[in-house]
């Protein structure tokens, strides 16, 4: 697999760089072998390749299927198994949740009196402020998981704060970050969001080296690169952990990396997240709840359980292009967390695809019909 | 959600082109493109999804995909499943192919298509040179309209079978990928 050199990056986020996404998509529709011979009018009439594509994707496509939330499957139907399920929604909503409630709500007030401040008066001692504020960040991750008994796991070594390194991991929901925070305290990168979220973005997260960028800014991707090298090249700052799908999918799928973090020049270190759906499905699909709607659900559940990976870091190989680095990453992480690859960029969901892909199809037919025009 | 009678009207409907099974996947597909839940989908739907908007042919199927209800869907797969008839596949790419749906697909049509699968890797020219020496070729001359017996002739034999449908559609059945796209279904509706 190798991907066109010649791809320029453009400052337009709907650009689609990416390897060659014949590799993926399936090829039982597609003409195998070059047909041999004399161009015939039965050859140009015949369009039927293309319109078993186009139905193909219309009975279902790889698209669509990583954004769907699968319902758990019911399991109340007789009539011991729905007195129990009755009871253990009682349970939940009437003596689990307030008590969660509670837990988070005695979290916030110990950590807003630590932090506020901590962050007014320490004012001069940078150092010990960021520490402080650090572990408090931490705290409050903590707090956030106990509010869902989050029953995390995490595998291989801690990451460790160095220089030149970048952390990147898969994105199923915002508590990805939450769930990695409580372990080490990361500077993330994340769309600013409107409400309550957007104002803890700009409070405290901003204490701990955030950087935010607008999907819907052309521009924004220029100066978005600038503001991510800045901050590895500093020694103080927190490790930088970004999610290159750009989008939250459901955790059964991966879609394609944007290279943005994979040209920073240091080494990548990739995380694995896969969650399991025994009580809870964790996927946050922002087209249908809200992220008030989507902790509510969580917190009503009887636990969100995970795994985390912290997997081997990665280096640039000699000769080789940002985009191959960023599929060999996905790679990695999708194999660790039993994940099915994708060749499509995430932002698909907000706008539609480029012209570039109908381009090359529409060049190898335009190829061999020339070339068999020449056959005699 | 579908009741046996319901199944059985499509069925008949489509001319028992898929089996039972088939249809009840394909309702749980229409559901997941029905983002409404209008019972009805508009053709802007389609192009959302980006392995139909990527293919050439795009445009030209969407003239035939103006707002379909459950029924129409199945009709219009109808023709990709591997039970239609040689006949019923011909017609579909007739369809495609007469724009003005007049019953006649003249070489202006013709050249529409063609201009749809190849872009911008052959001009004008090229396209109308080729397209006339295959048609004199075939015994038809620039202004001869072809008409539907005409297609039948010259297509005796489909390059690709297109019947992608079953394939797809039993891989879905056995790992019982399709499921309804809101969580709202399943145990939750009973809170």
């Amino acid at each position: 697999m190798n991907s066109t050199g010649t791809l320029k990056s453009s400052s337009s986020e709907l650009d689609l760089d990416r390897p060659n996404i014949e590799d993926y998509l399936p090829s039982g529709a597609a003409i195998q072998q070059e047909p041999r011979g004399k161009l015939r009018l039965h050859d140009l009439l015949d369009i039927s390749p293309t319109l078993s594509e186009a139905a193909g994707a219309i009975v279902d496509d790889s698209f669509t299927r990583c954004f769907k939330s699968n319902p758990p499957e019911p399991w109340n139907w007789n009539i011991y198994l729905f007195p129990l399920w009755c009871f253990g929604v009682f349970l939940r909503y009437l003596i689990i949740f307030p008590t969660r409630a509670l837990v988070l709500t005695i979290g916030w007030i110990i950590f807003l009196s630590a932090f506020i401040p901590v962050h007014l008066l320490l004012k001069g001692h940078d150092k010990l402020r960021r520490n402080i504020e650090r572990s408090l960040v931490e705290m409050m991750c903590g707090f956030f998981v106990a509010s869902w008994t989050g029953v995390v796991k995490y595998h291989g070594p801690r990451p460790s704060r160095r220089p030149k390194q970048v952390f990147v991991a898969n994105h199923t929901s915002m508590i990805d970050f939450i769930i990695l925070e409580q372990m080490t305290a990361f500077a993330v990168i994340m769309q600013k969001h409107p409400g309550w979220v957007g104002l803890l973005q700009s409070t405290i997260l901003e204490s701990v080296g955030c950087i935010w960028f607008n999907r819907s800014e052309a521009k924004d991707r220029e100066i978005v690169a600038r503001k991510l090298r800045d901050h590895v090249q500093g020694t103080d700052n927190n490790p930088l952990l970004i999610f290159p799908e750009g989008t939250c999918v459901n955790n059964h799928y991966t879609v394609m990396f944007k290279k943005g973090a994979f040209e920073l020049g240091c080494t990548v270190c990739p995380i694995a997240i896969k969650y399991n759906k025994i009580f809870v499905d964790a996927f946050w699909n922002s087209r249908k709840q809200s992220f008030t709607t989507h902790l509510l659900q969580l917190m009503t559940s009887w636990a969100v359980v995970c795994d985390v990976w912290y997997l081997e870091p990665q280096n640039l190989k000699p000769g080789e292009t940002p985009i191959e680095f960023a599929e060999r990453v996905r790679d990695i992480i999708s194999t660790r967390a039993g994940l099915k690859m994708v060749p499509w960029d995430g932002y698909l969901k907000y706008s539609r695809p480029s012209p570039k892909h109908r381009e090359r199809k529409q060049q190898n037919f335009a190829e061999s019909v020339l070339r068999r025009l020449e056959e005699k | 959600m579908l009741t046996q009678y319901d199944i059985e009207e499509v069925q008949q409907h489509c001319k028992n082109a898929f089996t039972q099974q088939e249809i009840v996947s394909l309702y749980q597909r229409f559901c997941q493109l029905d983002r409404n839940n209008c019972g009805f989908i508009p053709s802007d739907e389609f192009l959302s999804i980006p392995e139909f908007a990527v293919n050439p042919l795009s445009q030209s199927m969407l003239r035939l995909l103006d707002g379909f209800n459950f029924k129409e869907f199945i009709a219009f797969l109808s023709a990709f499943s591997p039970r239609a008839t040689l006949q019923h596949k011909i017609e579909f790419i007739f369809k495609v192919y007469d724009t003005d749906c007049n019953g006649k697909v003249s070489f202006d049509d013709m050249l529409t298509v063609l201009r749809d699968l190849t872009g911008q890797y052959m001009s004008e020219q090229q396209r109308k040179e080729v397209l006339a020496q295959v048609l004199e070729e075939a015994g038809y001359t620039k202004d001869s309209f072809l008409v539907l017996s005409d297609f039948m002739k010259v297509l005796k034999q489909l390059i690709s079978s297109i019947t992608c449908c079953t394939g797809i559609l039993k891989f879905h059945l056995d790992s019982g990928q399709f499921g309804s796209e809101d969580g709202s279904g399943g145990s939750r509706g009973l809170e």
